[in-house]
């Protein structure tokens, strides 16, 4: 990586509702790396995710969030994306009368701007018919998992710099977790870097790098081997009232 | 078969200009295996009738009166086409119509409703529907409006569905402005009948929406679905009541509203649902409020503007 870093993340705290869910996260993701965020529920990720997004009522009270070196702290959601970066949610949204063809179109720029075999190509990246898929709308007529397939092609399409993938593997089998780990390649292979929220080891073990969040701040971070030895090692039971890691 | 008496007037094009306009293809209104009707304000422009249609019409001093007959055990291969409107910025359309699927008939009927200068016109429709045993009727109606308002529509409908009888109908207002929406329909529904009624309307400035449907099923195992999808902004105020009783075992009713409110806008729904038969059942939901935030954030991270991904979200829904 050589020390260049798409994206800086200086002492970020974030206080929502009289309470502290980011406590000075500092985080520092290099082009094209693959890098996993894990931790227990409730440690800060997905919060992370969405004020990296932009997302209303995540800005943070205090640090920088920094994009190829510029100061995105205070950019709207259109704004980052535009400048490559972009968030596959956890629970996809629906959108009743939005068909995947329309959706797709979006992400990779609007109707016209790609090829339809473009989108079809996408569909079958994430193991879904085109033919039976790209004209169904993105509503509640789907399932979750195929919400949830078609959010990572709608990624693809969109080609970002930074791809943030707020747990890609909740509610899927494990043959499914396969096919996601190659997606998170995929997406390496093709220039983009890769921020992971996840829970799976088998993801993680994918990553170039990893790194370890508890009670909103990153504790560690390192290769994915190195986290995963911690965290199994040293981070049970955790002591969220004094943030050291018993045995550490 | 009637021949195909066609007006090449000048009033003839304006219409099937804004036919097109509205999203209509008007090269359908010239086939001959194609039953079609336009009406310019009361002036019957051109009619055609194919096999298993009659199709009887006359000029009134305000309108037009029609009585459209599907003829017994016909299934219509092509739908008819109806085509109506006021070109001039002034007026006013009374359109008296009689709707009648004999037993085990089939048709589609594509209606295009054109107002495209309007200051002040005043679109009335009263209409009588009676779907016979075992007969289907599809009735689609998707009005063209000018940028400036001033149409009064006020489309008012009776339905009877004998036993096993089919009737979906398609209200479609969402292009210019819609001035005055009041619309009124009710559907008494026989043994076996299925029934589905939706509205689409886009309401801007300070339009006003007002959409009454009422399902009645009367019969045993009678079928209804009353779906409404309403977006207003800037001033404009919707009010929507949808009513469905069941009167029968077996008989299932639901009711469907979304309304989507941006500005100043105003949106009130009212569902109703009755019972007194324990066998049957009748549900409703809806949900008013402004455009789900997940959705927009969804779309502005794919690198649309706010206002963009609004706009696509309500598009999405009203298509």
């Amino acid at each position: 990586m050589g020390g260049v870093y798409i994206l800086s993340v200086k002492n970020i705290k974030l206080k929502r509702d009289g309470k502290e869910l980011l406590r000075g996260v500092d985080l520092e993701i290099g082009e094209c790396e693959i890098h996993s965020v894990i931790g227990p529920n409730g440690a800060g990720k997905s919060t992370l995710a969405y004020l990296l997004m932009g997302i209303g009522g995540y800005s943070p009270k205090e640090g920088s969030v920094h994009f190829n070196e510029e100061d995105i702290t205070q950019f709207t959601i259109t704004q980052r994306a535009k400048r490559g970066i972009t968030l596959a949610w956890q629970e996809p949204a629906r959108f009743e009368g939005l068909t995947v063809y329309d959706y797709l179109s979006i992400g990779a720029g609007g109707t016209g701007k790609v090829s339809e075999n473009t989108l079809r190509h996408a569909l079958e990246m994430v193991d879904l018919s085109p033919d039976k898929y790209l004209h169904r709308e993105v509503s509640e007529a789907l399932s979750g998992g195929e919400r949830k397939r078609i959010e990572m092609a709608s990624i693809l399409t969109m080609k970002p710099k930074l791809a943030i993938l707020d747990e890609p593997d909740s509610g899927i089998d494990v043959v499914s977790l396969k096919e996601i780990v190659a997606l998170i390649q995929d997406l390496k292979k093709n220039g983009s870097s890769v921020l992971v929220i996840t829970h799976r080891e088998e993801i993680a073990a994918a990553s170039d790098k990893a790194s370890l969040m508890c009670d909103g701040m990153i504790v560690k971070t390192g290769s994915p081997a190195e986290i995963s030895d911690f965290f199994i090692k040293k981070c049970k039971p955790c002591d969220v009232e004094t943030h050291d890691l018993k045995g550490d | 078969m009637d021949v195909i008496k066609l007006d090449t007037s000048a009033e003839f094009a304006a219409m099937a200009d804004a036919y097109e306009r509205s999203g209509g293809d008007p090269s359908v209104l010239k086939m001959a295996d194609v039953s079609s009707l336009v009406v310019s304000g009361n002036k019957i422009l051109s009619a055609n009738q194919t096999e298993g249609v009659v199709l009887e019409k006359e000029s009134t001093e305000s309108g037009v009166y029609i009585m459209l007959t599907i003829k017994k055990g016909y299934t219509i291969p092509n739908p008819v086409h109806l085509c109506f409107g006021v070109l001039p910025k002034e007026g006013l359309q009374q359109i008296n119509v009689t709707m009648i699927a004999e037993e085990d008939a089939s048709v589609e009927l594509i209606a295009h409703c054109t107002f495209p200068n309007s200051e002040h016109v005043v679109h009335k429709m009263d209409g009588k529907i009676i779907i016979h045993k075992n007969a289907s009727l599809t009735y689609n109606e998707t009005h063209f409006h000018g940028k400036k308002g001033g149409v009064e529509v006020i489309p008012q409908a009776k339905i009877t569905i004998e036993e096993g009888g089919r009737y979906y109908t398609g209200f479609t207002l969402i292009s210019g402005r819609v001035g005055l929406l009041d619309l009124d329909y009710e559907v008494d529904a026989g043994k076996d009948a299925i029934c589905e009624l939706n509205a689409k309307v886009y309401g801007k400035g300070d339009d006003k929406i007002l959409i009454k449907e009422k399902v009645f099923l009367n019969g045993e195992n009678a079928r209804s679905v009353i779906k409404s999808r309403v977006a207003i902004s800037d001033n404009a105020v919707a009010e929507f009541t949808g009513v469905t009783e069941g009167h029968a075992p077996y008989a299932r009713g639901h009711v469907d509203c979304v309304e989507v409110v941006q500005g100043n806008a105003i949106a009130k729904a009212v569902p109703i649902v009755m019972v007194d038969d324990p066998l049957a059942k009748v549900t409703h939901e809806a949900a008013i409020g402004s455009v789900d935030k997940k959705q927009v954030d969804t779309l502005m991270a794919r690198g649309l503007e706010e206002n963009e991904a609004v706009d696509a979200i309500v598009k999405g829904m009203l298509k």
